[in-house]
């Protein structure tokens, strides 16, 4: 399958694509340059498998020179580029384009710096998420963020996708964890956006890089911040019986004061298909299970998780565990850790999703989207970081059934929009890339898309970086035929939705 | 006194951009003194439209318009023993959350919670072409579409006139307390990192010159762990001597003296620059009360990894925003140019 028909847009003559080879293999070496089909294979997707399409040639460059060399080249030829990490993304965000290049991040891999004092470290973007935090440890350092493929995914790719984690209401997202970006703009030229300081002047271009999915630059350098290694971490499990219980006790143990370092829920069908998995001792007769973890100093930590297990209790919970030792905590985490795995089992191929609503509304959601699994026949397992309101569903299909993927993903698209109906968003954390394109003509009007053209043009005037990505255009907007449903209001207020 | 006048304002903007007619925003007129070049255009005034729209503490979501008074908000986080975690300075009674975000303004506890900017969700806006637009949301974590958001955070007006502003809030710490102790200078920087790498609940910190003070913040058992690690006298009135370092009422800050702000790698060490300093933010932000001149300062601050700005004080035609290279003031020109097209919202303030 590839994307809806970008072939003929990117198409280009044999002439400019052999003139565009031979000039990158002129600034970078040969084995540096892939451009026939069976090296070109591995690139044809990211972690959205769904969507393949070889791209024109795939480059490796080694250095930030190199870096510019290729685009400055790009943007002579009007080639597109799309850059890659280590291509684990979920939204189809680095998808090739037919006729155009891709450009891998994967060589510049070194951690340039640990600056313990300041508590920094300045990476190349190919460096491994987990990478950072193992050559910070025996300073008592760690870098926050972690993404369920932090093993795997490249700093680069967290940064253009705000990658967030189990930790993110106390410790925020990419966004909150970076200082500095080294980038190459559409030109090939580079710029500095923040600094060392915990600040910088002007506006705050930081922040609009990040998560900007490889429409405004390619990242070529980020500092991040570190943080000191809390000096206790503790995990509390509970069961419930019914999924409404397991949200109160969410806005319970907020509203006592206390910020737990993750906060994890999961409904029935991802509790059994985890148990079976791991066997972490999770209550497979429950319909919703808790993870609450505490972290910081010794007292804090003793105090806060005895007022978690007073709250779950008071709650209803009908099982509340607290982690014995260490290898406990690991193996209770495990089970969460692994739901994805633990579900795919489950079915030959599985879909996972990424909206977030106000944790208020989860039961409901929660409803409806049994429901509407109903209604599609198709089994949804529900993964939810209730401390900040991000919902996987993850839905069960077989690829190999004619007919079934199209109806996964129309089920998937109609779970996005009872997020954007609950006034949540429709991605939480994995980017809109290709996958939830359309979904944006649901979750922003018109203007608010053409205002994200025009900031693209600020930095992209030939439009070469990423196309297509992430910001639909108001022509394809008009061809899905999306409601628009803003603040949560949709036409008709006074039907009942859910 | 809560009053929605979004329509007005967005009639004003889209006027103002079909004559070409230049917009001076306004809100409670309690900072102007941070940007001198106040733009020439037509006040447009902001302050009426106020109203904390949506407060839901179980969310830790606080949904307000723009020129609701900061005390406002405040008062009714207080109420549910909530706080803006930025602890944003006010600088007169007038303030308002939406000059807050547009001037990015962060007090105290800013290097362990985080800025102003961290803890915006979502905004709504009137951009240069008079459209209302909406982005980001009530939610903590939302990766659709570019971060416009963050991007209000400390554009002093200039990208939008902004109508509603949803943040993140936090609980206040159930206990805090405030020790000082003495110290040289190259020590007090010394010190500070040393603790902030190390899993302490630190929430403050301040060097005045002779004496260190620095806030610990959790629960009572973790608050007189940290006390007991930390040592030093504690300090009684602590309240109002953060209140009076935020506000710039410490007696560091009177006198005629150009007050420049100095946002540094927290670790740099003392900067070789004649006048009188005061630390903040464990080192990253540094008060130095001098009338060397600007360039001196700046290339010092530079130097040093970070960058100088002219807070108070000074020549009235100074350039007090710390200049940015050309390639990122191109990127600037085009970016406005992207959102106010004719150039209408606060034309002049920042980066002409």
């Amino acid at each position: 399958m590839s994307a809806n028909g970008r072939q003929s847009e990117d198409a280009i003559t044999p002439q400019k694509k052999a003139a565009l080879l031979s000039a990158l293999r002129a600034i970078l070496p040969d084995a540096a340059v892939l451009s026939v089909a069976e090296d070109l294979h591995p690139y044809e997707c990211d972690g959205l498998s769904a969507y393949r399409q070889l791209p024109l040639a795939v480059v490796l460059p080694a250095d930030v020179g190199q870096v510019q060399a290729v685009m400055r080249l790009c943007h002579i030829y009007r080639v597109p580029v799309v850059a890659r990490g280590a291509g684990t993304g979920l939204s189809g965000g680095a998808l090739p384009l037919a006729g155009g290049v891709v450009l891998s991040l994967a060589k510049l891999k070194s951690i340039l710096a640990i600056d313990t004092r300041n508590r920094t470290a300045r990476v190349q973007p190919g460096v491994r998420n987990l990478a950072i935090s193992e050559a910070a440890a025996p300073y008592g350092l760690y870098y926050a963020p972690d993404p369920s493929s932090q093993i795997a995914c490249t700093i680069g790719g967290n940064v253009a996708e705000n990658a967030g984690g189990v930790h993110c209401l106390k410790y925020g997202l990419t966004v909150h964890n970076i200082l500095k970006l080294e980038v190459v703009t559409a030109e090939g030229e580079l710029i500095t956006v923040g600094s060392d300081a915990l600040d910088s002047p002007g506006y705050d271009l930081l922040a609009l890089f990040t998560g900007s999915e490889g429409l405004l630059g390619v990242i070529v350098e980020v500092t991040v911040k570190l943080l000191p290694r809390p000096e206790r971490v503790q995990v509390a499990l509970a069961a419930f019986d019914d999924v409404a219980k397991a949200g109160a006790a969410v806005a319970e143990i907020i509203a006592a004061g206390i910020i737990p370092a993750g906060l994890e829920m999961m409904d029935r069908l991802a509790i059994q298909a985890a148990e079976a998995f791991v066997h972490a001792g999770y209550p497979v007769g429950a319909e919703a299970i808790l993870l609450c973890e505490v972290d910081g100093a010794n007292e804090e930590v003793s105090e806060h998780i005895m007022q978690v297990r007073r709250i779950m209790q008071a709650c209803g919970a009908v099982e509340v565990r607290t982690a014995k030792d260490e290898q406990e905590r690991a193996l209770l985490w495990k089970g969460r850790k692994a739901a994805f795995p633990a579900v795919g089992r489950l079915a030959p191929d599985y879909y996972c999703m990424d909206g977030t609503i106000p944790r208020r509304r989860l039961p409901e959601v929660l409803r409806r989207i049994a429901e509407l699994s109903k209604e599609y026949g198709l089994p949804v397992a529900n993964v939810f970081h209730a401390g900040d309101g991000n919902l996987h569903p993850l839905i069960l299909y077989d690829a190999n059934q004619p007919g079934e993927l199209r109806r996964t993903e129309e089920l998937g698209g109609k779970i996005l929009e009872l997020c954007v109906a609950a006034g949540g968003t429709i991605t939480g954390e994995h980017g809109v890339g290709i996958e939830k394109i359309n979904q944006m003509c649901v979750q922003f009007t018109s203007k608010e898309l053409a205002q994200f053209h025009a900031v693209k043009a600020a930095f992209d005037p030939e439009g070469l970086l990423n196309p297509g990505k992430a910001v639909p255009t108001l022509h394809r907007c008009a061809e899905f035929g999306a409601l628009h449903v803003h603040h949560g209001r949709l036409p008709f207020p006074e039907l009942e939705r859910f | 006194m809560d009053k929605d006048i979004g329509a007005a304002l967005q009639e004003r903007v889209a006027a103002a951009h079909a004559a070409g007619t230049p917009l001076c925003i306004v809100g409670g007129n309690s900072k102007a003194f941070l940007v001198d070049r106040t733009p020439n255009g037509e006040a447009l005034g902001v302050a009426a439209h106020r109203g904390i729209v949506d407060y839901q503490p179980a969310e830790l979501v606080i949904s307000a318009r723009a020129g609701t008074p900061l005390s406002d908000i405040g008062a009714v986080l207080a109420d549910h023993r909530q706080m803006l975690p930025f602890e944003p300075p006010h600088y007169g009674e007038t303030a308002t959350l939406g000059g807050t975000i547009a001037c990015a303004l962060s007090g105290p506890r800013r290097p362990y919670a985080g800025a102003a900017r961290d803890f915006v969700l979502g905004v709504t806006i009137i951009n240069g072409c008079g459209d209302v637009l909406r982005f980001g949301g009530q939610v903590m974590k939302n990766v659709a579409g570019f971060d416009m958001s963050r991007l209000m955070a400390g554009a002093f007006g200039t990208l939008g006139v902004m109508l509603e502003i949803s943040l993140k809030v936090l609980p206040r710490p159930a206990c805090e307390v405030t020790l000082a102790q003495e110290r040289g200078a190259a020590d007090a920087i010394d010190v500070m990192n040393s603790w902030a790498g190390r899993s302490l609940p630190l929430s403050a910190t301040c060097y005045d010159g002779h004496r260190l003070f620095v806030r610990l913040s959790g629960t009572e058992t973790a608050v007189e762990s940290a006390r007991n690690h930390i040592g030093g006298e504690t300090i009684k009135e602590a309240g109002s001597f953060w209140e009076n370092i935020r506000e710039q009422r410490h007696a560091f800050f009177a006198g005629e003296l150009p007050l420049w702000r100095l946002s540094l790698p927290p670790a740099a060490p003392r900067l070789d620059l004649p006048g009188k300093w005061l630390l903040e933010w464990g080192g990253a932000q540094r008060w130095l009360k001098s009338d060397e001149e600007s360039a001196v300062v700046r290339n010092a601050a530079m130097d040093a990894g970070g960058h100088a700005t002219l807070f108070r004080g000074g020549e009235g035609n100074a350039e007090r925003l710390h200049p940015l290279p050309p390639a990122l003031l191109v990127i600037h020109r085009r970016l406005k140019q992207a959102i106010d097209p004719k150039g209408i919202l606060n034309p002049g303030r920042l980066f002409v």
